[in-house]
């Protein structure tokens, strides 16, 4: 059950933009496909709604081969990136398109749109244009409307990509308790780590056409398949040739067993944590500490210090000599 | 300074072009009072140019309006095989001289060629009859539509449909329920441009309704016919009623668009 792809494989021109991808969405879940951008996780997406075609490869949805049905008859929610509000109806309109094109009787209509309404906190906002909404308020309204028809898949293409980092965090969690109260099976695209580490019980990373690893996000932090995903979920430095989580380092005044003599190159202080560039033999790494670390030690430029990875760190062997080395994934 | 003299030269080359004949031609209709232009609108042959005009133009208007519609969902919504021609073909109305098209026509549908001869022997008439008038006015007319709708199809993108399609909309309820009323002001806009173009069109007409007077006349053969005998009262009158009508259309169009969408 929920929704199965199997062999999916999609070229635009020469583009591969899915190649042998096979992914399972177990009923109820809720799933999050994350990969840097053009990696094919939005394709995906689309070949599950049937927006797109797959070159070969099926999608089966609550066990129905669904790959030829057209879209109108999969029976998915659809929420995109720009929210696709119909803009010359009102909020009311909006969510309750899907059940007038059902032919639901009217009654049953006005409570189900008043119901989805109050769900997605828009009780007062019936009347509005989306124009008159936030972003936020109109990505709420786009969900509720997907949702109207009860589908048996919820998709959401990257559904917070547009907001502004305060609402993105809001309705982040917000989404999260909203498929605890209703366990629609959900798929949602992301290129945020923090996103979908918070929001999905499981991860799918998509890159360059395929998939590289399925698992929990502990598992994915914990046990990432190769320096690609560890580099892609968080933080990482370089240290002996290996990644490693620059929390998962450890400093010593004094020479330890296992330990790497560094200079102390730059000190920066963020909030209650310290970062500090080290000098390891003449390549760069970085480690973060805390405040009480940092003072006990005496950091400061210059110092000479002992580095090495605490017991049972995670580290991976470098194999992609272009693997982000950097911090720049917050 | 440079202002000014620009917004003078815009002004008077306006003048020059449309405000002074315009007001030339107002001013001769009504030179023997309002009663003779009134008579001479409401001579037979008059009105039934009028009717004439109006017929064309409306099936035309009508034609144009499916047709331009459907071939601006082809070009944004569709890609296949020569569709760079097909975009290149529909303004070619633009550059082809009315009176070529209208030969054309002749060369295609007259009563001599195998097309206008099987036609004839159906008992339509094509040319030197109104079906041949309506196609050499929706033929000039063709692209107006066209040309208005496709930006705003551009513009509103693919994704309000799509989200249609998957909660369950078909087709033609997508194009109903989202597409149409997104595109509807292009549409009026294309429709009035249509109507003024349709109503005004002179030269293919000319060349293949035979100028039948009392049959296949428009008004603006109408026009020129009684400008050429020395009927000025009755070529003036129907040029300034043309005129008046086209003024009319675009003002009524204009009053009932809403304000945001101008």
């Amino acid at each position: 059950m929920g929704i199965e792809a199997r062999n999916i494989d999609k070229r635009f021109g020469d583009f591969v933009a899915l190649d042998d991808v096979s992914v399972d969405i177990p009923s109820g879940g809720l799933v999050a496909l994350l990969g840097p951008s053009g990696g094919g996780k939005t394709t995906l997406l689309r070949v599950i709604a049937g927006l797109e075609q797959p070159d070969s490869g099926t999608v089966t949805i609550n066990g129905e081969d669904a790959t030829r049905l057209s879209p109108q008859r999969r029976n998915v929610g659809f929420v995109f990136q720009h929210y696709a509000a119909f803009k010359h109806m009102n909020v009311y309109r909006n969510v309750a398109f899907g059940l007038e094109i059902r032919k639901r009787p009217k009654p049953e209509i006005h409570r189900r749109v008043n119901e989805l309404l109050e769900l997605v906190h828009l009780e007062g906002f019936a009347h509005r244009r989306p124009a008159q909404l936030s972003g936020g308020q109109r990505q709420r309204m786009a969900l509720a409307r997907a949702l109207a028809v009860e589908p048996s898949v919820l998709l959401l293409d990257e559904p917070f990509g547009a907001l502004d980092a305060q609402v993105r965090k809001e309705l982040r969690t917000w989404l999260r308790r909203l498929h605890d109260d209703i366990h629609v099976t959900t798929c949602f695209v992301t290129h945020d780590q923090e996103e979908a580490m918070e929001v999905a019980d499981r991860i799918v990373v998509i890159a360059g056409g395929k998939v590289v690893q399925v698992g929990t996000p502990d598992e994915l932090y914990d046990h990432p398949a190769d320096d690609f995903v560890m580099s892609f979920l968080g933080p990482v430095t370089k240290l002996d040739g290996r990644l490693v989580r620059p929390h998962d380092l450890e400093l010593f005044d004094a020479s330890a067993p296992g330990t790497s003599p560094a200079t102390v190159t730059r000190v920066v202080r963020v909030g209650f944590e310290v970062r500090v560039d080290l000098d390891v033999a003449g390549s760069e790494a970085w480690v973060q500490v805390t405040r009480d670390t940092a003072e006990r030690l005496g950091l400061r430029d210059g110092v000479t210090v002992h580095v090495r990875p605490i017991e049972g760190a995670v580290t991976v062997a470098v194999a992609t000599p272009n693997a982000p080395t950097t911090d720049e994934t917050s | 300074m440079a202002r000014w003299t620009l917004r003078l030269v815009a002004l008077a080359y306006l003048a020059l072009l449309l405000v002074i004949p315009l007001g030339i031609i107002v001013n001769r209709t009504f030179e023997n009072g309002a009663g003779a232009v009134w008579d001479s609108l409401n001579e037979p042959l008059a009105r039934h140019a009028f009717q004439v005009t109006l017929q064309v133009a409306l099936w035309a208007v009508l034609l144009n309006t499916i047709f331009g519609v459907g071939a601006a969902l082809l070009i944004v919504r569709y890609d296949f095989p020569g569709k760079r021609i097909f975009n290149a073909l529909i303004d070619l109305p633009l550059a082809v001289s009315p009176v070529v098209v209208g030969l054309a026509l002749i060369l295609v549908y007259g009563r001599l060629t195998p097309v206008g001869s099987w036609f004839g022997d159906q008992g339509i008439d094509i040319i030197f009859a109104l079906p041949g008038m309506v196609m050499a006015t929706a033929f000039v007319s063709l692209p107006l539509m066209v040309r208005e709708v496709v930006p705003v199809l551009e513009e509103i993108g693919v994704e309000q449909e799509q989200a249609a399609w998957t909660l369950g909309a078909s087709g033609w309820q997508t194009f109903r329920r989202i597409t149409f009323p997104s595109i509807r002001w292009a549409v009026a806009y294309g429709l009035v441009l249509t109507l003024a173009r349709s109503l005004g069109e002179f030269g293919a007409v000319a060349v293949v309704s035979g100028r039948i007077v009392g049959k296949t006349q428009t008004i603006t053969l109408y026009v020129q016919q009684h400008f050429e005998n020395f009927d000025k009262t009755g070529a003036y009158a129907a040029s300034f009623a043309l005129a008046a009508i086209a003024v009319v259309v675009l003002l009524i169009m204009n009053l009932l668009r809403p304000k945001e969408d101008r």
